[in-house]
């Protein structure tokens, strides 16, 4: 049976999908995420190195996802977001752990590590971040 | 020096069904369950929770209330019923997931309910022995019972995880161990959930087990039950723990902070150290503590602990449980995936 995806993508992807490690330039202080080889704004002049975000931020914007695609049926609706990491890069995720009426725009949230999706009964199973709200210690 | 937990982490998932809820369904009276099992509510997993992904969330509550860098961490040991994979490690996707690759060694336990203590010992040794700086084992379920079993009223999700080294918070002073050829509760291969010896399950397997192992380790650390400030035992009920302490002489007032199995139901592997984390974010310097876990099949792992340092910035057990949102049985069956699409 084929793979759905390809692994050897899947395995690259791990470090930026588990626990999100993207670059930062240290010439000018930009992060990167997901991580960029070199710095669009110093160039040749850029210091590029691996750097973990810390996963928090907060949500830029966000859409209820009704009609799913493939796969994604369990979790109807579920929310889609654009999150600003405090690092500055935006990246798009799912909100998990709530519901689409707790959530709004600006709301501080935290990465967590979940299921994002499955090949099939017998297929690897594909694991990467989401993003929850910040729970009151 | 001494050996121990220099960090914990736990974590119970936000959904939650009654025992009213599942007995509706199946026309029992959920007062004789409530009152048979001294259980009220049991925790599901989220549909994109599972034994791995508690596991990594345990591991990075633990992680961070210690500061270590995760590349000193030289074992990662995931304990659990319900790996993901049946080949494929589930420490494998922890210790990626918390940056403690490549320079570690790393395996899965199963020893039905104890497997995450099995690993505890195991990091202990491997420390003690000066063979790694730390080691991490995580305790994680996301138990399944029959749809209609009893256990189905009890079978839970959650997990903790602890990282064992030297200079802890919490020294390990003694662990030891009671195993026999128990066949209380099994589950064989391919097959989807488990089976039990229902009644089989107390006396020769759970109390027999917990009993010897705990009465071991008082004769071998020569303490009595009166040196102990907290005791938690593994909790697949109410009921069994504290009839298990009543046998040993416990106060059930030493046992009640550890007792979750009311509020959460049996996380399986992660009982025993989701009791001792509670137990953990309001213990004192200076407190003792007495653990016992059984796994069926059988076996029992006991511990003396000893709170040496002020414990600072837990992600108390307590956040979680209380954070909760109820399901109906049609939600539950979803989550479980108990529906063929």
């Amino acid at each position: 049976m084929p793979h759905r995806k390809s692994l050897g993508l899947v395995w690259r992807r791990i470090p930026q999908r588990y626990r999100l490690m993207g670059t930062k330039c240290f010439t000018c202080g930009s992060h990167f995420f997901p991580p960029r080889p070199w710095c669009p704004k110093c160039r040749r002049k850029g210091k590029i190195e691996k750097h973990k975000m810390k996963g928090r931020g907060k949500i830029h914007s966000y859409t209820i996802v009704n009609v799913p695609q493939q796969g994604f049926d369990l979790e109807v609706p579920y929310i889609l977001a654009i999150i600003e990491l405090l690092e500055g890069p935006k990246l798009t995720a799912e909100i998990t752990n709530t519901e689409p009426e707790h959530v709004s725009i600006g709301m501080p949230v935290k990465m967590v590590f979940r299921k994002i999706s499955e090949d099939g009964d017998s297929g690897i199973i594909h694991y990467g971040y989401k993003f929850e709200p910040e729970l009151k210690e | 020096m001494s050996v121990g937990i220099v960090g914990y982490g736990a974590y119970v998932p936000r959904y939650r069904i009654k025992v009213e809820e599942i007995a509706a369904i199946w026309g029992k009276n959920p007062e004789d369950y409530k009152k048979g099992l001294k259980v009220a509510e049991k925790s599901v997993p989220g549909v994109d929770e599972d034994a791995a992904t508690i596991a990594v969330q345990c591991a990075r509550n633990a992680l961070d209330m210690t500061g270590i860098d995760p590349q000193n961490i030289g074992a990662v040991y995931v304990g659990s019923e319900s790996h993901p994979y049946a080949v494929k490690p589930t420490g494998t996707i922890v210790a990626e997931a918390i940056n403690a690759t490549p320079e570690l060694t790393s395996a899965d336990y199963e020893f039905a309910c104890k497997a995450g203590t099995a690993a505890m010992q195991v990091c202990m040794a491997l420390v003690k022995s000066d063979m790694i700086e730390y080691g991490l084992a995580v305790g994680a379920d996301t138990s399944q019972g029959r749809p209609g079993d009893a256990l189905e009223y009890t079978a839970a999700a959650g997990g903790a995880a602890f990282l064992i080294g030297k200079d802890p918070l919490v020294e390990i002073e003694h662990t030891c161990s009671f195993t026999t050829d128990t066949p209380d509760f099994w589950r064989r291969e391919g097959q989807e959930y488990p089976r039990h010896g229902a009644r089989f399950t107390g006396e020769p397997a759970y109390f027999r087990h917990v009993i010897s192992a705990t009465k071991l380790l008082l004769d071998k650390t020569g303490t009595s039950i009166n040196d102990y400030d907290f005791v938690v035992f593994h909790q697949p009920n109410g009921k069994f723990p504290l009839k298990a302490g009543k046998r040993l002489g416990i106060p059930p007032e030493k046992m009640l902070p550890g007792l979750l199995v009311n509020k959460i139901g049996n996380t399986y592997s992660g009982a025993t150290p989701l009791g001792l984390a509670a137990i953990l974010d309001q213990a004192e310097k200076g407190d003792r503590i007495l653990a016992t876990s059984f796994g069926s099949g059988a076996g029992s792992d006991s511990f003396a602990l000893k709170v040496l340092k002020k414990i600072e910035n837990p992600h108390p057990v307590k956040k979680y449980i209380e954070n909760k949102k109820y399901l109906n049985y049609g939600e539950y069956v979803k989550h479980r995936r108990k529906i063929k699409m």
